[in-house]
């Protein structure tokens, strides 16, 4: 195993020294890890005495964590820096090809790249972290407690993680460092968001969300890693593709991919559709064992939990919860207040976009979240039901089968491709470059989606809108 | 040894490389000669499991370039295009990160370093960087890295580019010691009269075909046809009556001078020179006409573009 990591290191050792011996990496670094904590400190003070002044302790217990997550990611922004031109930069130096010439594998080349990419800035991030809790503690400010302490650390590591690995997927793709620095922003505006989001839970104060959100980032730089060894390939790095967008090819590929030579509708369905959804029937398969345990899941947190919550309501509390019950729709006039079919349908094709953007931002994860969100309500309503002494059974069947029977299959089919996108980008696959491997994939999509998803939200919109509400009253009215 | 079979190359609709068969065993060297993009990059990459061929098949050193990468490369010493140096890194310091890509224990690191490193004159500057250095002693530095490991196959770009004619000298002379040690070398080259020097077998690449290949004399036999001498008399003679051997074809007469051809120099210049004894023809000079690569190459390439050679 040594024997293996051994050029891993030396790798990055390498190019550690090199590192040391620029002032245009050192300088900034110095600058950030030094002169930061004793800014935000100076901002941290400030802050408390204007707090004091309006007793505004919950926003005064939340400025340390909230310092700490920022002075950890300045330096970290450098490791964007030396990431983006750990291959590219190599390769416009003209030093890629000896070191590609070494009998190294691939994922050790890969790895001595991000190693070195991460190992400088944390270290400054740690420093300058180190440096502004000391100050903190001077000025008497009360620091985080140890969770806390180890969240933010672990969410500072995570972000360098994320950031390079991103960089680097760039890095090996690109053919020049100013192609690579453009790009970089598909990288600084998600992490931007991220942060934002961070920030809030931090003021929030929910440490189990928390802890949810810095798994999901561990998620997503992992499957960045994945996705940067996947596609990692000597030949990219020498090969001649042009940064340039090539449109002409794009709807070429994409167009080959979607209609595979079928003549007319039929054929394209017997082989440019079926193909596709041979493909994605793994990721199907998943998708039902993912239903029926989140449906279950979902049921029987709101059976214990509800519950619970119902019997050691006050008297006030029930009136509230009664008087807001009484202020939804009559369900009795059901038959009669038709929902408007195309509405449905756009609203729940908006549903199905949402989850493949969410998912083609995150590797699936995302898109995958919302599916399981949406089949869990499923079981909660089914719960809530039951608990309020309602049968479920004939509701679900009068209320949720008569649409459900398409609509069910095309959210489940069309979170499915998601995931397939998602397992397909992070799975090696040879002989294509990345961009003709997103565009079949993307083909793919569209092929599930206008062949399936489409027609079955349409069918299931006009049942929900003109059928279900009959047989839902006639239940209700018994 | 290098062995390739119908090794292709394809970028989209571009042929790089377009089935081109080559063997060269191990004590010799062989000179892929080219214009800038013909394809001679492409194929040492390929040579050296940088690119995948799309078509056909390569053993390098005994390794198939496809199945078995790393041990290509672990038995390959490249010097490549660009030199690839690191220029924050001092000489010192680079032919020891070399040393440790190549597994070698630190006191042979030490040693090859220092000797290579003395070699090509580069031991004074050893511990400045590399940034400091001239073209030549970075030419001569990338080429000590190719050595470091010492390598059974070396696949050499331009080796003696940018070098004063002292140290392309130097190179030369171990170029040619590396082959006396049976090493395979493939040279990648633009200076024809170093190629003569040196190379064993000839192959010269076009839009990425071998247009044809094989040792000087073969290629100089097929492209400019049978040898061609000159003789020179002492004074004025007329050589009308003269018989020339069998297998010698007349090019040219002056009054003191002939230019024949000859199929079979060994046989027929003999008998010719006896004729001319015979006959008491006061002879001062019998020599070859000198025939260079440049010749060869330059009519190979004419007749590839469909123009006519020019002499």
């Amino acid at each position: 195993m040594f024997n293996k990591l051994r050029p891993v290191w030396l790798v990055a050792r390498r190019e550690l020294r090199d590192q040391l011996r620029d002032w245009r990496v050192l300088m900034p670094m110095l600058i950030l890890t030094l002169c930061f904590p004793y800014l935000m400190n100076e901002f941290a003070r400030q802050t408390a005495d204007f707090l004091n002044s309006f007793d505004a302790n919950l926003v005064l217990d939340r400025l340390v964590p909230f310092s700490i997550l920022i002075i950890g990611f300045f330096p970290i922004t450098i490791s964007l820096v030396v990431a983006l031109e750990s291959f590219v930069g190599e390769k416009e130096r003209g030093t890629i090809e000896p070191l590609l010439t070494a009998p190294f594998d691939d994922w050790q080349l890969y790895f001595g790249k991000l190693l070195v990419g991460v190992i400088t800035p944390l270290l400054a991030s740690y420093t300058s972290i180190g440096l502004y809790l000391l100050l903190a503690s001077q000025q008497g400010l009360e620091l985080p407690k140890a969770s806390v302490m180890l969240q933010l650390m672990l969410l500072t590591t995570a972000h360098a993680f994320l950031m390079v690995s991103a960089a680097i997927v760039i890095s090996v793709q690109s053919t020049s460092v100013k192609a690579a620095n453009l790009l970089a922003s598909f990288i600084v505006i998600p992490v931007a968001l991220l942060m934002q989001g961070e920030a809030v839970l931090l003021f929030w104060g929910n440490e189990s969300v928390l802890w949810l959100a810095i798994l999901g980032v561990v998620i997503i730089a992992l499957l960045l890693i994945r996705v940067g060894i996947a596609h990692f390939e000597r030949e990219y790095l020498l090969g001649r593709e042009i940064d340039t967008l090539n449109f002409k090819w794009m709807v070429k590929t994409f167009w080959a991919s979607f209609s595979e030579g079928a003549a007319n509708v039929a054929q394209w369905y017997g082989k440019a559709f079926a193909s596709s959804f041979r493909r994605a029937m793994p990721a199907m398969l998943l998708m039902v064992l993912l239903a029926v345990a989140a449906a279950w899941f979902s049921y029987d947190w709101v059976v214990i939990n509800i519950a619970g919550t119902l019997s050691a309501a006050s008297a006030e509390d029930l009136v509230e919860l009664e008087e807001s019950i009484g202020g939804l729709p009559d369900l009795s006039s059901l038959g009669e207040q038709r929902m408007d079919a195309p509405f449905l349908f756009l609203n729940n094709t908006r549903v199905m976009a949402i989850i493949f953007l969410a998912g083609l931002a995150s590797f699936s994860v995302l898109g995958v979240l919302i599916y399981i969100i949406n089949v869990s309500l499923i079981g909660g309503v089914y719960g809530v039901l039951e608990l309020l002494g309602v049968a479920p059974l004939p509701i679900f069947l009068a209320g949720v089968l008569p649409h459900g029977i398409f609509e069910l299959p095309a959210l489940l089919v069309g979170s499915a491709v998601v995931l397939y996108i998602g397992a397909a980008l992070v799975t090696p696959q040879t002989g294509k470059s990345m961009s003709e491997v997103l565009i079949e994939l993307m083909a793919d999509w569209a092929k599930i989606f206008i062949g399936l998803v489409v027609p079955f939200l349409a069918l299931a919109a006009v049942i929900e809108a003109y059928i279900t509400p009959i047989f839902l009253a006639g239940v209700i009215a018994r | 040894m290098i062995e390739t079979n119908d090794l292709s190359k394809q970028f989209n609709d571009f042929h790089a490389v377009d089935g081109v068969n080559l063997s060269v065993p191990a004590g010799q060297i062989l000179a892929l000669l080219g214009q800038n993009g013909a394809g001679k990059t492409t194929t040492v990459r390929m040579l050296t499991a940088l690119l995948k061929p799309t078509r056909g098949s390569a053993r390098v050193a005994g390794y198939d370039v496809a199945r078995n990468g790393d041990d290509v490369r672990a038995s390959v010493g490249v010097l490549t295009e660009h030199h690839g140096l690191y220029m924050r890194m001092s000489a010192w310091e680079y032919m020891d990160f070399f040393g440790q890509v190549y597994h070698l224990d630190p006191s042979l690191r030490k040693t090859r370093a220092e000797n290579l490193l003395e070699y090509f004159g580069l031991a004074e500057a050893a511990k400045r960087r590399i940034g400091e250095y001239s073209k030549g002693m970075r030419q001569k530095l990338a080429l000590a890295r190719a050595m470091m490991h010492e390598p059974s196959v070396l696949l050499l770009d331009e080796p003696t580019s940018a070098m004063d004619p002292e140290s392309a000298r130097l190179v030369r002379d171990e170029i040619a010691r590396l082959k006396s040690t049976q090493r395979t070398i493939m040279l990648c080259s633009h200076n024809l009269t170093e190629v003569e020097l040196l190379a064993d077998k000839i192959a010269i690449i076009y839009r990425g075909k071998i247009l044809i290949q094989g040792s000087l004399n073969e290629l100089k036999q097929n492209v400019l046809g049978s040898p061609e001498y000159s003789v020179r008399f002492a004074s004025e003679w007329d050589a009308s009556g003269l018989e020339l051997p069998q297998g010698m074809e007349l090019l040219e007469k002056t009054a003191t001078s002939l230019k024949v051809r000859v199929d079979a120099p060994q046989v027929s210049n003999p008998q010719l020179l006896q004729r001319l004894a015979s006959i008491s023809v006061p002879v001062v000079a019998f020599q070859e006409e000198v025939r260079t690569l440049e010749q060869v190459y330059l009519k190979v390439m004419a007749a590839a573009k469909g123009k006519e050679y020019v002499q």
